[in-house]
């Protein structure tokens, strides 16, 4: 017997490490912010989540986490067509550069970008204390992802299938709409939800940028850290729940209408 | 090179891997531009014209599917790109996957599809547009051996059915031969010749073309066809000794290897009946010459091939 035993535990052995590494990393610490946020009790929660402050913080972090999901869509589509499309000299040291939003402490980012766009602006651009500078460094953070997640599936695109579009008599705008957009969809999508669960807890590039304006540009997670600050625990794990439960919600339903182009695709 | 291609011909061209015949379907299709010369459709110059306007129906080699798209969206492609009626769309996609019967398949994607269905399914949507000229490439390169032969006849009966001028690329000759009305053989960019596939099996214009079609043995540093090549056991005109190496069985087929005195290496390919009739053995020396029909047909000149053009 101890041969069947060795073996079922070799085949465990994967799994069970899979489990307790996801349990001990993002399980727990889930589970215990939302002990925090129910330890005084379900109205506590409510009111927390509830007063005013709290609101007009959550309502800046969702909006302004769509839209930059939505530009960035866009606009990574359009980097990722060039890098993998296009080929001028320096495209490779472009592609590298796309990463560099993730390997920089976005508390610099936010000193780089509030230097640059701020009240000191080279430019004379300022935003500083305007939700269109939470905007820019949502932005700045989120690129990568929606880059990332739609270039490899427009690198493996069948160039055929956009010819063959062209001799059936698709315009080449055509082209784009009814065969290559439908084909990256999903990626695009998944590209969007991570960009826009990055967004929505972001913290270190817009706290500088935005001015922590109560009502105006105080964005949840900022909120959240003052929460803290003053000891309010429970409060600041609260409105933590309900960034998550929005996160969840935006990757869910991607994960559905995903699962309704997957269908179409492969089966 | 200057080929024309006749209207409502099946027309093969035939060469070696990468010897330029893709590329020539290219260039026609609109998907590659010449850098020089002119292609011209019922007379109508069209090589400054884009793809989508050329009207010519292309088939890939590996199909290109709309993967995101059922068989029926794929194969109506063409027409919702014309913006035509709802009703027409439905009505013609109908007639074309009963054409190319896969009419049971409409609902489903690419991705559950055979080779043979996915490729029914490319030419469907390439006659969707009713192209004047339908464009092949390699059209049962990626199919197994069983479905290659069955869709090769079943590709000869479409096209008698609806006759439409047909181009297809191939560097098989079997399949060539046994598909096409015309063939056009290339090598290195360079049409060799043109013609009907028994024209060119027989009257070859070079040694190329003769290596190409079939099987080639030499009989004094000639080449021949193997079953050109009569054995006899009396001595005959113009015939040379030669010992018997090995006879294989091929079913109706025999080959008989040889070494033919002072000239080396051969062999003939001789029919099951022939080695009964002359009782052959290995080891035993018989003689050897080129059969009377050979002599005729061997060597035409050649052929002057004036103008590529596709009609």
């Amino acid at each position: 017997m101890p041969r069947r035993i060795r073996r079922m535990a070799a085949r465990l052995a994967g799994p069970g490490l899979a489990v307790t590494y996801l349990s001990l990393l993002v399980l727990l610490p889930l589970a215990a912010v939302l002990s925090s946020a129910f330890s005084s009790g379900p109205g506590a929660f409510w009111q927390a989540v509830s007063q005013p402050e709290a609101v007009a913080a959550l309502r800046l972090t969702l909006l302004c986490s769509l839209a930059v999901a939505a530009v960035n869509s866009v606009l990574g589509l359009v980097i990722a067509w060039m890098l993998v499309r296009d080929d001028f000299p320096g495209i490779k040291v472009v592609g590298a550069l796309i990463d560099l939003p993730f390997a920089l402490p976005t508390i610099v980012a936010g000193l780089t970008l509030l230097s640059l766009y701020g009240p000191n602006s080279p430019f004379g651009v300022n935003v500083a204390g305007t939700p269109a500078g939470i905007l820019l460094a949502l932005a700045f953070v989120t690129l990568p992802f929606a880059v990332r997640s739609v270039q490899p599936v427009l690198a493996e695109l069948d160039r055929e299938t956009e010819e063959a579009a062209a001799t059936l008599g698709a315009s080449p705008a055509g082209v784009v709409r009814r065969v290559v957009l439908p084909s990256i969809a999903p990626a695009l999508l998944a590209g969007a939800g991570l960009a826009f669960a990055r967004a929505v807890g972001e913290f270190g590039s817009v706290v500088l940028i935005s001015g922590n304006l109560p009502f105006h540009t105080e964005v949840a997670s900022s909120w959240i850290y003052s929460l803290s600050q003053s000891g309010d625990l429970s409060a600041a794990a609260a409105v933590s729940v309900v960034l998550v439960l929005i996160a969840l919600f935006v990757l869910v339903g991607i994960g559905l209408v995903r699962r309704r182009f997957g269908v179409a695709e492969s089966v | 090179m200057t080929l024309d291609v006749p209207e409502g011909s099946l027309t093969a061209l035939l060469g070696p891997s990468g010897g330029g015949k893709s590329t020539l379907l290219r260039v026609v299709a609109g998907l590659e531009t010449p850098d020089n010369g002119s292609i011209e459709i019922d007379g109508r110059d069209v090589t400054g014209l884009p793809a989508r306007e050329r009207g010519i129906g292309f088939c890939f080699q590996h199909y290109a599917p709309f993967r995101h798209l059922s068989v029926r969206r794929n194969v109506a492609f063409g027409l919702e790109v014309r913006r035509r009626p709802k009703a027409e769309i439905r009505r013609r996609v109908d007639e074309l996957l009963e054409l190319v019967h896969i009419e049971h398949l409409a609902e489903r994607y690419p991705s559950q599809l055979s080779g043979g269905q996915r490729q029914r399914m490319a030419l469907a949507r390439a006659l969707a547009i009713e192209p004047t000229v339908l464009l092949l490439d390699e059209p049962f390169g990626a199919l197994d051996a069983q479905v290659r032969e069955e869709l090769r006849s079943w590709l000869r009966d479409l096209h008698e059915q609806i006759s439409v001028t047909t181009l297809l690329v191939t560097h098989d000759q079997d399949e060539a031969m046994e598909v096409a009305d015309q063939l056009a053989v290339i090598n290195e960019g360079r049409l060799e010749q043109v013609g009907a596939p028994t024209d060119l099996y027989d009257r070859p214009a070079s040694d190329f073309v003769l290596r190409f079609l079939g099987p080639v043995t030499e009989l004094d540093g000639v080449a021949v066809r193997p079953h050109d090549l009569a054995l006899h056991r009396e001595p005959v005109p113009g015939g040379r000794r030669a010992l018997v190496q090995r006879i294989t069985h091929l079913g109706f087929e025999v080959r008989v290897d040889l070494d033919v005195e002072g000239a080396g290496a051969a062999w003939a390919q001789l029919t099951r009946p022939d080695v009964g009739v002359l009782g052959l053995t290995e080891g035993e020396r018989v003689w050897v010459s080129h059969s009377a029909s050979a002599q005729q047909r061997r060597r035409g000149g050649l052929r002057d091939v004036a103008s590529l053009s596709v009609s």
